[in-house]
């Protein structure tokens, strides 16, 4: 088949051709090698303007002193030190640091586990139950809608469902199943998970989608061929063929929500503790180096979970 | 397909590939200097950086109007304001922020004193920030960063908070206002006097309290008074163990639900209060307001122990002078000059020069908004929408009454460091 460039070169003069036959044999020397970081440069570049070096900038800051109003450039752990006071010495009790992660994690298991059950359903519905293609394009937008509005309009938005006074309350006060309104529908755990969920399922649906659709279909077809049941079928031929969808998608839940600190301050009634609330309320209030040490130890953090759901699933491999 | 025409295609898209590379290398690098700047003929520009509170399109235009000044706002919230000072002093011009911050800003260095001599309207600023008094000459209460602290230098680059008038001024004073706590009348049924209501376990669940560590624990540390469990010698100004008193009380509340949620944003603190998710809650001024114009009741509840005030004034960033110095200066002396200082009494804030705001509001609405009398017309916003009908009186009363109860004043703490800490560990309790 003919592609674009080819249609166009046998389009051009002859003057042109000659030319490009020259350029041809000049880049003929560069090595096959070179061509790929020349591809990948640009890429690089980026990477290292807008993330590596203001990253090796945090670690350096974090390891600064300070006072109430600027950065001291002389070595100090206080960041740490501030940050991990009353680990040892509270003990049994959990010292403040501890205390958040555990919640963050919390948070982030719950969310993970939920936005991955209702994504792969959503996905596998897509990818196996929809047939044409048009179909399946259009239900896959129709997961974007919650991102057609602002963060802040679709906290909001939760009040009039969720509140004291909401729908939901009124709804069930009306049926007569509760005689006072539930409370903990909003700014709680509870409010903060659903709308996390809410969020980020689509991120979920997307990777495994895109993984499930390139499952050959004569492999569930040899699968029902050799008698698997349909049980069957998904533990042994869609799961595992689905996986690096599933760990793409795990790893962008998981890094979004561990650092989320806006979702979980607006749903939260700003009461529920976050890894990035605590960086949030230090530079807020200009501790620039004490919120670069959180920001490193919730780098680390983040950088071991994706490290252990790496070593279940080699995505590079699978790729 | 011939051979030719494989490879031309092959050298074609290399060339292509490195291009972009190049193009990306140009750009990392930096030999892009970006798009040329044309400064055009001489327009008086003010980059204005401050809070929401002073800043309105009417105050712009009438600006411009009066002086050809054109303000271009640059709208954060009071910590980004701060932040941005130290990070980026030459990002604004004019800015407009709270006397808190100066503990802050005045020993970075990126903030220019303003000359009082030059100021039209100095000398008829109000005495409370000139001598902690009222016009009416009742003395108020001074704990916290009380703008009278803060608002000399000692000399022009100093660094250093002078006690006794100088003509170098930190903050030319424009707007500041007494605070307390909003309550739902309709929803409490019952009179509410005292800070102590807040953590009243009547209304737990219903509570709320700012969510700015150094405001918020200052209305703690109201609460706290008012219980009697505690005399503070100065709130704003705690130990580590009064800001550990003052957290464990806290603490405990917020075990024990009594609040709904913690604000930080204007439209934040209206939503709650008027939705029902809290009753009760420390609140500003306009919110208060705005809650009532959307036809729901709200008090702007004086208390006995009194309220906690804040205010704000103008300086200049370090990089300004010569003509944009000039235009700073006859900004500040237009906004002294009667019209936003209307403007801001009509919103329920109060203005520095208030001989000039008084000259530019009708006698009824300085009656109301001012003298704490009954409105005896409608009263209406800046933007006409009905605020009072005819025969309210205003939350607190007059002026006198209001800014004479003042208590304390919005503060940075020496402990701030180890303040923020706690506060971070109560918000993790």
């Amino acid at each position: 088949m003919d592609t674009s460039e080819d249609i166009l070169q046998q389009g051009s003069p002859d003057l042109v051709r000659g030319s490009e036959t020259r350029r041809a044999a000049k880049s003929a020397r560069l090595s096959p090698s070179f061509i790929s970081w020349l591809q990948a440069g640009p890429m690089m570049l980026v990477f290292l303007a807008f993330f590596l070096i203001p990253l090796v900038f945090v670690v350096i800051v974090s390891f600064w002193d300070y006072n109430e109003y600027q950065l001291l450039p002389a070595f100090s752990g206080r960041g740490y030190t501030d940050t991990f006071e009353g680990c040892i010495a509270q003990l049994p009790d959990l010292c403040t640091i501890a205390k958040t992660y555990l919640k963050t994690l919390k948070l982030c298991f719950l969310v993970w586990a939920i936005t991955l059950f209702i994504g792969f359903w959503v996905a596998y519905f897509l990818a196996f139950h929809v047939k044409s293609k048009t179909w399946q394009m259009g239900l896959s937008l129709l997961c974007t809608i919650p991102f057609w509005t602002s963060n802040v309009i679709r906290m909001i938005a939760w009040i009039p469902l969720l509140g004291r006074n909401g729908l939901v309350n009124s709804g069930l006060m009306k049926t007569g199943l509760i005689n006072q309104p539930v409370e903990w529908l909003l700014f709680s755990e509870f409010s903060v998970v659903l709308a996390l969920v809410h969020l980020f399922t689509f991120f979920m649906v997307v990777p495994i989608f895109n993984s499930m659709i390139r499952i050959d279909k004569s492999l569930i077809e040899a699968a029902y061929d050799a008698g698997a049941s349909g049980l069957q079928t998904l533990v042994n031929v869609i799961i595992p063929l689905a996986k690096p969808g599933i760990v793409i998608g795990s790893i962008f839940v998981i890094t979004i929500v561990m650092g989320d600190f806006i979702t979980i301050g607006v749903m939260g009634g700003q009461q529920i503790a976050a890894a990035g609330k605590i960086i949030e309320t230090r530079v807020n209030a200009l501790q620039f180096p004490a919120a670069a040490a959180n920001a490193v130890i919730l780098l680390v953090i983040t950088f071991l979970i994706i490290t252990m759901m790496s070593r279940i699933v080699d995505i590079k491999k699978e790729l | 397909m011939t051979d030719t025409t494989k490879k031309t295609g092959v050298s074609r898209r290399t060339l292509l590939k490195g291009t972009a590379g190049l193009a990306g290398l140009a750009a990392g690098s930096g030999a892009i200097t970006g798009f040329p700047y044309v400064m055009s003929a001489e327009p008086k520009v003010l980059r204005y950086l401050g809070t929401a509170v002073n800043e309105g399109d009417d105050i712009s235009k009438q600006c411009l109007k009066d002086t050809g000044i054109k303000i271009e706002y640059i709208t954060a919230t009071t910590d980004d304001v701060t932040k941005r000072v130290m990070t980026q002093p030459n990002s604004f011009d004019v800015l407009d922020t709270e006397y808190f911050s100066l503990k802050k800003l005045v020993p970075s260095g990126n903030i220019l004193a303003l000359d009082a001599k030059k100021i039209k309207e100095f000398d008829n600023i109000t005495p409370v920030f000139t001598k902690g008094e009222t016009p009416g000459g009742k003395k108020i209460g001074g704990q916290g960063t009380a703008p009278w602290k803060v608002l000399y230098l000692e000399g022009k680059d100093s660094k250093t908070f002078s006690k006794t008038a100088t003509e170098f001024v930190t903050l030319i004073p424009t707007v500041y206002n007494a605070d307390t706590l909003g309550i739902r009348p309709d929803l409490i049924k019952r009179p509410i006097s005292s800070w102590s209501e807040l953590l009243n376990p009547e209304f737990k669940g219903k509570a709320s309290i700012l969510n700015i560590p150094s405001i918020g624990i200052m209305d703690a540390a109201m609460v706290v008074e008012a219980t009697g469990k505690y005399k503070y010698a100065d709130k704003g100004n705690m130990t580590k163990e009064e800001i550990d008193l003052t957290m464990k009380v806290m603490t405990e509340a917020k075990k024990a639900g009594q609040f709904r949620a913690f604000w930080k944003d204007f439209n934040e603190s209206v939503n709650l209060m008027a939705s029902g998710e809290t009753v009760i809650q420390s609140m500003w001024s306009p919110a208060v307001t705005k809650v009532r114009s959307m036809g729901i009741a709200c008090t702007f509840q004086p208390l006995k122990e009194g309220y906690r005030s804040w205010a704000s004034g103008f300086c200049v960033s370090k990089g300004v002078s010569g003509a944009k110095l000039d235009w700073a200066y006859e900004f500040v002396n237009w906004f002294l000059s009667g019209y936003a200082g209307a403007y801001l009494n009509r919103q329920g804030y109060y203005s520095a020069v208030l001989s000039t705001a008084k000259a530019n509001m009708e006698p009824y609405e300085w009656a109301y908004w001012m003298e704490g009398k009954p409105a005896e017309k409608d009263i209406k916003a800046p933007d006409g929408s009905l605020l009072e009908k005819a025969g309210a009186v205003r939350d607190g009363g007059s002026y006198e009454d209001r800014m004479g109860g003042v208590a304390c004043w919005n503060a940075v703490m020496d402990e701030n460091d180890y303040m923020v800490r706690k506060w971070n560990e109560f918000i993790a309790a």
